[in-house]
């Protein structure tokens, strides 16, 4: 139990998706102009995390890793397709988006409209494919693995919010003409990651 | 006075619209505002009567800061005089020849050598520190023409107590250019940074040289000393052996008094008290973010003490030697209750000054990198101060909509 929960925190803070690493830069920059888009941006990441990290665990640990295709046959014991690794992943991923796109489109319209072109663009966030990808790097198991998903999911949804929330604020600030908008966001990313830094270097 | 007033008048149009001075407009407005109340008055509404305006409000805060300063001056040359007296030799530098110069002696108990030594380490760094921030300050006041603002002062004084004294002086210059112009300038000045100004340029420093900024080394204007005498703080020692290393360093007492090694204004809990005794009296420092600094720092210390660890001594360093050590009475008196980097709302103020202080002990504790989490914490709780804003006020338009629903 303590495992996971440590598995949990570092994936959240300590090697947190966006502010550790920079992945999912594009919807991160792009969708945190509210925090309430951002909350939905944030929740459907961690949905598709949590779903996708342990469901290619099961697509690479029964069909890709090095003689994990022996279950069918003995025969096929020799046969490596880890090198399809990022394919499958893709496919996978890009899949769970479709499903999460019609739900939301059937029960949350108005999230669904919000959205807009970034949730079938989740599909290539590359902090999504990043977490299917350290799992196959560390070897998590199943249970690892829907740990992680969901941590990084948090994590990421943490930043996006909490920058959402700081952009909202600039309404009253007054940048020069040159930083308005995107410049100034980069800063802020820059300075949050100074923030996020206390963490880095804990060991659990 | 009326001298004074006089000259700044017969001077005024040389620096209005089409005078000869027209760019340096907010130096000499700055100095006008400095020495007398502005007579103006705000054009549009909303209108508001009150004689706390910006510059009082943040001389307050600097007259807040009298007692750590005194401290920064007393302790800097009493913790070198120590050292010096347990057989380390001076460092090589201008400040001994100085000392040596005035003849005085590098005696612990001699309060105004102590005064003299520390204020030769404590002023370089101050002047830097105003002469390069106050710099930018006039920089971008000119060309965005607005005024200089009394929040640089603050700043300015904030900065400076929280640097170790052997810091070399280009570092804070680079330090307080991070600072002013990222922390603050580039989001249009005072009263709209999402950052604490001081605080990123500590951050900045930290994170660039942390030769310079951390480790045994740096806190003691002295060498070091033959017998092995430590010049780590406090909180570094707690990291190594707990509770044992800190009781037998120093008594709680000298702790609460500020007489031990560490950056240069936050060592004493006693000027921090007094401090805030001026911001609450005031009203000017929120006693809703320090009371709850306090009690976070209270339930997440009392937490690990009970958890326990094998293998972190840390764990067992109770909650009072928390409060006592390291920043945190600075950080949370002067830091924790900036109004512009803090969240606005009342109810907003008690949830952010509960996990700052949860997050200082577990920084503390949990990360070794960092025995001193306070700057870490704060920081770290800036980022999502205005998401507490948010969902205080979110919570309010639900409520309020829900009693007049029916």
């Amino acid at each position: 139990m303590e495992h996971y929960l440590n598995l949990a925190v570092k994936a959240i803070f300590v090697e947190n998706m966006a502010l550790a690493f920079f992945l999912g830069m594009c919807s991160f920059l792009a969708v945190s102009k509210r925090v309430s888009t951002a909350l939905g941006l944030g929740a459907a990441v961690i949905f598709v995390l949590t779903v996708t990290v342990p469901l290619n665990n099961l697509v690479y640990a029964y069909a890709l890793k090095p003689g994990a295709l022996a279950w069918l046959s003995p025969s096929l014991a020799e046969i490596d397709l880890s090198f399809l690794g990022f394919l499958t992943f893709i496919g996978t991923i890009a899949a769970m988006t479709q499903i999460v796109e019609m739900t939301l489109d059937r029960f949350a319209p108005a999230l669904y409209a919000a959205l807009g072109i970034f949730l079938p663009l989740i599909a290539v966030n590359c902090a999504i494919l990043g977490a299917s990808l350290w799992m196959m790097e560390r070897n998590y198991n199943l249970v690892e693995s829907a740990v992680f998903g969901f941590g990084s999911g948090v994590g990421w949804a943490l930043a996006i919010v909490a920058l959402a929330g700081i952009r909202e604020r600039l309404r009253y600030s007054n940048p020069p003409a040159g930083l308005r908008g995107l410049g100034l966001t980069f800063i802020i990313v820059g300075l949050m990651a100074i923030g996020f830094m206390a963490f880095a270097g804990v060991q659990l | 006075m009326k001298f004074l007033r006089d000259l700044l008048d017969r001077q005024a149009h040389r620096f209005e619209k089409g005078g000869r001075f027209e760019r340096l407009y907010p130096l000499w407005e700055a100095q006008d505002t400095f020495l007398f109340t502005p007579g103006e008055v705000t054009q549009s509404t909303p209108h508001v009567r009150d004689a706390l305006d910006m510059k009082r409000l943040m001389v307050t805060v600097v007259v807040a800061l009298a007692g750590c300063i005194y401290m920064a001056l007393h302790n800097t040359g009493y913790q070198a005089h120590l050292a010096i007296a347990a057989g380390a030799p001076p460092l090589d530098v201008w400040q001994t020849d100085a000392m040596r110069g005035m003849g005085l002696a590098f005696a612990p108990d001699d309060a105004w050598a102590c005064l003299v030594h520390g204020a030769l380490y404590f002023g370089p760094v101050l002047a830097v520190t105003f002469a390069v921030g106050g710099l930018w300050e006039a920089v971008f006041a000119g060309v965005r023409r607005h005024e200089i603002n009394e929040g640089f002062l603050v700043t300015g004084m904030l900065l400076p107590l929280t640097l170790p004294a052997t810091i070399p002086l280009w570092q804070v210059a680079l330090g307080v250019s991070f600072g002013v112009v990222v922390g603050k300038e580039i989001f249009g000045g005072t009263g709209m940074n999402v950052l604490n100004p001081a605080l990123t340029a500590r951050a900045f420093l930290f994170f660039a040289y942390p030769a310079d900024m951390s480790g045994d080394a740096v806190w003691i204007a002295a060498g070091t000393a033959p017998d092995g005498v430590s010049g780590a703080t406090v909180l570094a020692l707690a990291t190594e052996r707990g509770m044992p290393a800190v009781v037998e360093t120093l008594s709680p007492w000298q702790a609460f008094a500020g007489w031990m090694p560490g950056s240069m204004g936050e060592t004493s809990v006693l000027a921090c008290l007094a401090g805030a005794a001026v911001l609450v009296g005031t009203g000017v420092g929120s006693w809703r973010i320090m009371a709850s600094v306090a009690v976070g720092t209270l339930g997440a210390a009392w937490l690990l003490n009970a958890v326990g660890s094998m293998t972190n001594p840390f764990f067992e360093v109770t909650p009072l030697w928390h409060y006592l050590l390291g920043g945190w009475a600075f950080g949370t008196v002067y830091m924790a209750t900036d109004p512009v980097s803090g969240p606005s709302t009342p109810s907003g103020h008690y949830a952010y000054g509960f996990l700052i202080g949860l997050l200082v002990v577990l920084i503390r504790v949990v990360n070794p990198a960092y025995p001193e989490g306070m700057m870490l914490a704060i920081l770290f709780m800036n980022l999502f101060a205005p998401l507490i804003d948010y969902v205080v006020v979110q919570a309010n338009v639900r409520r309020r909509r829900a009693r007049h629903a029916g």
